[in-house]
């Protein structure tokens, strides 16, 4: 077992991704994610890798889509108006059905925003990677370590579907040190006949396209990669449930907000109020059945975001609006304090939230 | 003794570009010079968004198709995936290379990135129809110009190679024109010399192809062919513009 | 003596090989349709052919194949 390092969010994500054997690195400075390209910049030429700051987030997600495309381990890093940039490579790299990692944590917004932690991109990394039909896998870390553990997952799964995965994480878990272990991962080998690395003159060339002029043969691709999709669904959910046995009343949050639902949690249970979390880690795949099989338990959700309200979209369809879902949440850089929660568990246990 | 024939890094196929579009010529220009030096197996080529958008299906090389104006970027991380096996170019227009891509161009260039750069300029965006191009010149009438190109309201053509000229970084610049035999035959030295500055590890080249659109600029093939000597040739010279190499042999 | 071989179904007759022979042997035959469409070029007199290779050099279709 590897020893315990204290370590940023953001160091733990880089030094993970090396881990994975990620030998390339692409990215453009911007808070509060600028750790990953710094721990990058002093790692990578030290073990025979790539790290280059690109001349714009565009220029970096295509560097990502040309290693990609040979069939090599690659990745960037972003915060959320940059990640917004990358969004016409993301669709890209969709179309081209290529592997590759992307980072998003993520500050308030829309526009320059501020530099403040925040999870508002939840729609663009859910429903709006990029123009087209195309998921991302979005993987919602709440600890270091899970930044860490995360990103060695986010490339195997990218690999194993040919797609991009996207770590969504916040300013808060970038920035914040903790006791991370890191150990050597198990590093599945996935078949890469499909990459252009030269035909050696010993087979029909590889090509890496994303145009399809003919609409049914567009389609017919449409369908097969919605297939994927399905099978990931199907497979790759995951999430925690915190003191969910007897809870009548259920928050769902992930990253930075579940851990401040659990102090919340606890406190409300301390006055009797039966309250447990669910926490999407894929926040794409999305638990669906943990919240529909809640649904049929609770009477309540509460959705804790830092946001305007946007995951509470997906735990309304989850539940079919069987039972009254709440939003507790602030914006802009914003966190929700412990308190605040507890506020609306306590609310919603007198049944305020109807 | 065969003379001339089609060659082998170029896919037996009807290319898909309209009645004497130059872009066959450049295309086989290329693909000689690969035969030539013997690199087919190790080339990936990258092709643009425009009229030679499928140009993948025209090279028997491995090929990437990239956005709009970001093949320099996708050439960066194709080359710097395997420095030491990869041979990679990359075919842009000029809306491509000088408008949307103009970023990825220069720097791209000033990184002296390790790749081979064909830029087709001719002076007009012709998948989409014919519209102004960064590289159209002052009073020329096409689809988004209709009255000519305006200099005062929308500024002036982009010159590529004496542009990027100005910056330490990039190894080999040369423009060219496929106008005429002679012409053509320069063209195929210079992008034969880009080639063999990547297999020699100097650096980013770029050959600037002046080259015509007979369907857009609404002429013959043969008149498109004069109208780049009478016009396109006075504004952009051509030549060699940076050859980092041959300047410290001197 | 040269031989031309054209892949006449692959020409799309835009004459720039007309314009490059400098022994004007080559002509677009107007008389004539080919798979695609276009009427396409060929040679008059192959006897005076010099094999010089500039139509091919010209073609943007490569569909000339020069012997000599």
């Amino acid at each position: 077992m590897a020893k315990k390092v204290l370590m940023k969010g953001n160091e733990a994500i880089a030094e993970a991704a090396i881990m994975a054997g990620c030998r390339h690195y692409f990215g453009y400075p911007i808070t509060p994610q600028t750790e990953i390209a710094a721990y990058m910049a002093k790692r990578m030429p030290k073990i025979g890798g790539t790290f280059l700051q690109a001349e714009s987030e565009v220029a970096a997600i295509n560097m990502v889509y040309g290693v990609a495309s040979t069939g090599k381990r690659v990745m960037t890093s972003s915060s959320s108006p940059g990640v917004a940039l990358k969004s016409e490579g993301l669709s890209y790299m969709a179309g081209s059905d290529l592997p590759g990692l992307i980072v998003n944590v993520q500050r308030g917004g829309p526009g320059l925003g501020g530099i403040q932690p925040s999870q508002s991109d939840y729609f663009m990394a859910t429903k709006a990677g990029g123009h087209g039909d195309f998921r991302m896998i979005v993987l919602a870390p709440s600890s270091v370590q899970e930044m860490a553990d995360l990103t060695i997952k986010g490339f195997d799964l990218a690999e194993k579907y040919r797609m991009t995965s996207m770590i969504l994480a916040d300013g808060t878990m970038g920035q914040m040190m903790e006791p991370v272990e890191l150990n050597e991962p198990e590093i599945k080998e996935y078949d890469k006949s499909w990459a252009v690395t030269g035909t050696k003159m010993q087979r029909k060339h590889n090509i890496i396209n994303s145009l399809s002029l003919i609409p049914d043969e567009l389609e017919k691709l449409n369908f097969e990669r919605f297939q994927r999709y399905k099978q990931i669904e199907e497979n790759e959910v995951m999430y925690e449930e915190f003191m969910m046995d007897d809870a009548e009343i259920c928050i769902a949050a992930f990253g930075i907000a579940a851990r401040i639902s659990k102090n919340a949690i606890i406190a409300a249970r301390e006055q009797g109020i039966k309250v447990g979390l669910i926490r999407p880690i894929t926040l794409w795949p999305f638990p669906t059945e943990a919240f529909a099989k809640a649904a049929d338990k609770v009477n309540s959700f509460i959705s804790v975001e830092l946001s305007m309200g946007q995951m509470i979209e997906d735990v309304r369809l989850a539940t079919g609006c069987k039972k009254p879902v709440t939003l507790c949440n602030r914006a802009g850089g914003m966190i929700p304090s412990p308190e605040q929660v507890l506020e609306a568990i306590v609310n919603a246990a007198k049944g305020g939230n109807k | 003794m065969v003379v001339f024939e089609k060659p082998k890094a170029l896919a037996d196929v009807s290319m898909h570009y309209c009645p004497g579009c130059t872009h066959g010529i450049i295309h086989r220009l290329v693909a000689e010079v690969i035969d030539e030096l013997g690199i087919e197996g190790k080339t990936i080529g990258v092709a643009p968004v425009g009229c030679s958008v499928m140009a993948y299906n025209y090279f028997n090389c491995d090929m990437v198709e990239a956005a709009h104006g970001r093949a320099p970027a996708v050439a960066t991380g194709l080359k710097r995936a395997d420095p030491e096996n990869h041979i990679v170019f990359t075919y842009q227009g000029d809306g491509d290379l000088a408008s949307i891509g103009m970023a990825e161009t220069v720097h791209s260039a000033t990184r002296n990135e390790n790749i081979t750069v064909i830029f087709v300029n001719n002076a007009i965006y012709g998948m989409t129809g014919g519209q102004m191009a960064p590289t159209s010149l002052p009073g020329q009438v096409t689809q988004t110009s209709p009255y000519g190109r305006d200099v005062n309201h929308c500024g002036f053509p982009i010159k590529v190679c004496e542009m990027l000229s100005e910056l330490d970084g990039p190894e080999y610049l040369e423009r060219v024109a496929v106008n005429n035999v002679k012409n053509v035959k320069k063209a195929k030295m210079a992008i034969k010399k880009a080639f063999e500055n990547q297999i020699n590890g100097k650096g980013f080249s770029l050959v600037e192809v002046v080259s015509s659109c007979p369907t857009n600029w609404g002429m013959t093939p043969q008149k498109a062919l004069q109208w780049v000597e009478e016009n396109m040739i006075p504004y952009y010279p051509l030549g060699v513009y940076k050859d980092r190499s041959a300047d410290k042999a001197e | 003596m040269a031989k031309l071989t054209f892949k006449t179904d692959m020409c799309k007759g835009c004459g720039l090989c007309v314009d490059a022979c400098p022994k004007k042997l080559l002509i677009i035959a107007k008389d004539k349709i080919n798979q695609k469409g276009h009427s396409p070029a060929e040679i008059t007199d192959e006897s005076q052919c010099i094999g010089c290779a500039f139509c091919a050099t010209m073609c943007p279709d490569c569909i000339i194949t020069v012997e000599r």
